[in-house]
């Protein structure tokens, strides 16, 4: 047993974490980098962070992943690391040519004293960026945050650094994306679309990490939010961020620079969290509810029926990013099912607050996030109360193997096994998908453990 | 050769073997210029691979989270016992460390993980920052060290200090100071240590075989399979045989030098190579005809038996083009020979870290027209593979999704790999995977190499 050794007896640990449910700011500023249509992400600091990160996000999501690093020597964090990251910039614009360079920092430039605004004002005044292009920056220091963090930051970016203010207002919504998948991006896309609602999602990672094989190495994929749309994000009616941690800020931060109010919703997933958003944005579209999307709830309602016997009582222990848990804890509570122990990495009190929203029913609940919410504390509170499902990213198979729990995959990273970036969990078709993942290993399970007399053909 | 697409100051890292051709002046072991998407990682990234295996001993990882994240068993390094290597421990240091320092927290974190764990030794590995917020690391481990009566090494891996050949020497400096700590005793004089072989799908473990059916004994396996014991008693072995681009040499060279042991660099994979390995190590026993005798024997019967295998793949493979773009260049030399032996071509050679005898050796090696290239990126792997009308690509995580989309087969011969590719039977493995890619039915639906042909 991989973990055998960890302890049923679960004590305080001073900071040190074991086995994290999280990991550092930058690989999300640079997902989120991804979803701008032609932009090249570029890490400020050392070879290492940018190779971690492409790696990750080439092993999620099986797709080549670009971005450039500023290569810092010991020179560079002796003296700063200006002179390097102006040299990125003319090498990147003159060898790769992408519209958007978008740099984060890491550990090692926010140390340093690094200061990416007033870098990239430089390389402005410097000439060193072509007339058409942009240069976007978000600071994302390493020991802030987790990479939900990092993601936020860059769109917060995005959001700042492009939208305009001025001009006639458009009849339009800004769809604020959390930390999501691909396919995830595309059904919000799809949803508007069928609700009849104009809309501007971003960040859009559709088409980017998810791009068809064609013979070519695409270094720029046609998918991403493109700077027309972002530019007019500023003039949209209203913002509609999908999740607090990862999506909110950068609402914020247009209502702001440009006067767009907002409203915050969960990400929708579940059912819950779905019809939240639906009414969100038909409101905030002025657009009617089709009886298209009426009957995509219907079905999702009617496999809840139809099955609810087998998800009774079952308690399930989950982990992983907050906007992701907050509904996702909630669909559990909606389809009967027991979440009794929840970890995040992810610090933060309005994550804490929300969750505490969402259990207000459910006071046996463990729930922990922040320093020392890790995997190695999951398992301990699933050895003192077991459970009968895990959900998680792909980390978690090392406790479902041990403990023989079965898993259902979901979040990020998912290292061994495909079809997040294809099939949303979003919305009612993706509440259906999950429905489908939760049902199919309870009943593989009681299939592999049923006795011969008992082993049923109908379920 | 067209320039268009190489980034400005890249020429030179850059070779086409040509008739005739006067200097041959590769750069490398130079750090990437800044603004690539260069494939390379950092010292910390060459430090953590080569310590990673040693199953155990704890490995903390002393900095913000990302870096124990990313490291976390992500290379498939396979232990016969303890796995407390295949865990992820990290300070996962904050803010208000960063600005008072984390020495505290990591004084507190390894006393309480011997305490929970008793490992045999621990190493603490540096990551960037820790150098510049002025940790005493090495302070620290002293001093858990003499509290916890187990070796506590400091591994001075900040990422930005060099490239990552030479986070493989902080390595290096770490195991030798186990190197020398135990008792030789029952070491015979028929003996090794093999060193720069981490066991990826238990590939140690095949090497070892080898060479414990030819009579000799194998101390200790650096880092695969490793154990703490065993390293500490590694300098009673006669001989040191070293695999990969010098990973290891560092090593190899500090116990030259401390205790007379000479060494071999050797590599195991293909039948050529993989055969010298053991025959090497067999002339270097000569005193011994009967080690030569079984080495002869353990060859001529494996060989035996994968010929008329590989056979089969030849009939499909021979002519068929390879890129090659590795960790280390030394791989390089043994996959031009494998893929020689089932009548493919190498168009392409390249590495992330060669130096200029490693280059050098590749220009005797290949064929003209081969293009040779240091510290490369997707741009102009891309612009290669497609220029060269590569059928195959051979490399790591990074690489493959870009085979894929360009329609050319792909194997991993990094991390990654999932089968045993080194020795005898990890040739047959190696040539299988290259031909279920080469040969793959996927090609027929895919656009293929630019969307030019199909």
């Amino acid at each position: 047993m991989l973990l055998r050794h960890t302890k049923k007896e679960v004590k305080e640990r001073e900071g040190l974490t074991i086995n994290p449910a999280k990991t550092c700011q930058p690989i999300g500023a640079m997902y989120a980098a991804l979803g701008v249509h032609g932009c090249l992400p570029h890490s400020h600091g050392s070879q290492g962070c940018c190779a971690y990160h492409r790696s990750t996000l080439t092993r999620h999501y099986k797709e080549p992943v670009m971005s450039a690093t500023s290569s810092f020597t010991e020179g560079a964090s002796v003296f700063g690391g200006q002179a390097n990251l102006l040299q990125a910039i003319t090498t990147i614009f003159s060898v790769y040519d992408p519209d958007i360079i978008a740099v984060h920092s890491t550990c090692l430039s926010e140390t340093i004293g690094d200061d990416l605004q007033q870098i990239t004002k430089k390389a402005l005044d410097d000439g060193r960026i072509p007339e058409d292009k942009r240069v976007i920056y978000a600071s994302t220091p390493s020991f802030v945050g987790s990479h939900i963090t990092g993601y936020a930051n860059m769109v917060t970016g995005i959001a700042e650094q492009f939208a305009k203010p001025d001009g006639e207002k458009l009849d339009q919504v800004n769809i604020v994306a959390g930390w999501m998948e691909p396919s995830d991006m595309r059904e919000i896309k799809r949803l508007s679309k069928e609700l009849g609602a104009r809309i501007v999602l971003f960040p859009d990672t559709s088409d980017v990490l998810d791009a068809p094989q064609t013979g070519r190495h695409e270094f720029y994929p046609k998918g991403g939010a493109t700077v027309p749309a972002l530019e007019s994000t500023g003039r949209s009616r209203c913002s509609i961020a999908l999740g607090c941690i990862s999506a909110e800020p950068a609402a914020i931060a247009l209502e702001k620079k440009c006067k767009v109010p907002f409203r915050t919703e969960d990400m929708p997933i579940g059912l819950s969290a779905t019809d939240r958003f639906i009414m969100s944005l038909s409101k905030a579209a002025g657009v009617e509810v089709p009886d298209e999307i009426t009957a995509e709830r219907g079905r999702l309602v009617d496999v809840m029926t139809d099955m609810e016997q087998y998800f009774y009582g079952k308690k399930v222990a989950l982990f992983g990013d907050p906007d992701q848990l907050i509904p996702l804890t909630e669909f559990l509570l909606d389809l009967n099912m027991k979440p009794v122990h929840i970890v995040s990495g992810t610090p933060g009190a309005r994550f804490e607050k929300r969750m505490k929203e969402i259990l207000k029913d459910a006071p046996y609940t463990n729930f922990k996030n922040g320093l020392t919410a890790d995997m190695f504390l999951l398992h301990q509170w699933i050895k003192n109360e077991p459970v009968d499902l895990l959900i998680g990213n792909t980390y978690g198979k090392y406790i479902a193997r041990d403990e023989d729990i079965p898993f259902v995959r979901f979040g990020f990273p998912i290292l061994d096994r495909i079809g997040h970036s294809y099939f949303p969990n979003v919305g009612y078709t993706g509440a259906l998908r999950l429905v489908e993942k939760i049902l199919g290993v309870f009943l593989d399970r009681q299939d592999r453990d049923a006795p011969e007399e008992k082993f049923e053909l109908v379920m | 050769m067209e320039k268009i697409g190489i980034l400005e100051g890249r020429q030179k890292q850059i070779y086409e073997k040509k008739e005739d051709e006067a200097a041959f002046d590769i750069k490398c072991e130079t750090t990437s210029l800044s603004g690539s998407v260069s494939q390379r990682a950092c010292v910390f990234c060459g430090s953590r691979v080569v310590l990673y295996p040693v199953a155990d001993a704890l490995h903390v990882v002393h900095g913000p989270i990302g870096c124990a994240a990313y490291t976390w068993d992500i290379r498939g390094a396979v232990s016969s016992g303890p796995e407390l290597h295949r865990l992820s421990f990290s300070t996962d240091l904050r803010e208000m460390d960063v600005i008072y320092g984390g020495e505290k927290k990591l004084h507190r974190s390894l006393v309480e993980l011997i305490d929970d764990y008793r490992p045999k030794a621990a190493f603490i590995y540096s990551t960037c920052i820790i150098g510049l917020i002025g940790d005493d690391i090495d302070a620290v481990c002293r001093k858990v060290s003499q509290e916890k009566g187990i070796p506590v090494l400091p591994v001075h891996s900040e990422g930005f200090k060099g490239t990552k050949k030479d986070g493989y020497r902080a390595a290096c400096d770490a195991l030798m100071k186990l190197v020398g700590k135990g008792s030789t005793e029952g070491i015979g004089k028929y003996s090794i240590n093999i060193l720069g072989e981490f066991n990826l799908a238990g590939e140690a473990w095949i090497i070892k075989n080898y060479y414990e059916e030819m009579g000799i004994e194998v101390v200790s396996t650096m880092t695969g399979d490793g154990r703490v014991g065993d390293i500490r008693r590694s300098h009673g072995a006669s001989l040191n045989i070293v695999q990969c681009s010098g990973s290891m040499v560092k090593l190899a060279k500090m116990m030259e030098e401390k205790y007379g042991i000479p060494y071999l660099r050797v590599s195991y994979f293909g039948i050529e190579d993989m055969s010298k390995a053991l025959y090497d190590v067999a002339k270097h026993f000569s005193d011994n005809p009967a080690i030569m005798e079984a080495a002869k024997a353990l060859v001529s019967r494996e060989v035996g038996e994968l010929y008329p295998q590989l056979r089969e793949f030849r009939n499909e493979l021979e002519g068929k083009k390879a890129a090659i773009y590795v960790g280390g260049a030394f791989k390089a030399f043994s996959l031009i020979k494998a893929l020689r032996s089932v009548g493919m071509n190498v168009v392409l050679a390249g590495s992330q870290t060669g130096n200029k005898d490693d280059y050098s050796g590749l220009k005797e090696m290949c064929d003209e027209g081969t293009v040779i290239v240091d510290d490369s990126n997707p741009v102009e792997l891309s612009k290669f593979i497609l220029e060269k009308e590569a059928d195959l690509l051979i490399g790591g995580v990074k690489e493959r999704p870009i085979a894929y989309k360009l329609g050319v087969a792909f194997c991993d011969h990094n991390h990654e790999r999932k089968i045993p590719l080194a020795g005898f039977e990890g040739m047959y493995n190696f040539i299988r995977e290259v031909y279920s890619s080469v040969m793959s039915p996927v090609w027929r639906f895919a656009p293929r190499k630019g969307g030019l042909s199909s």
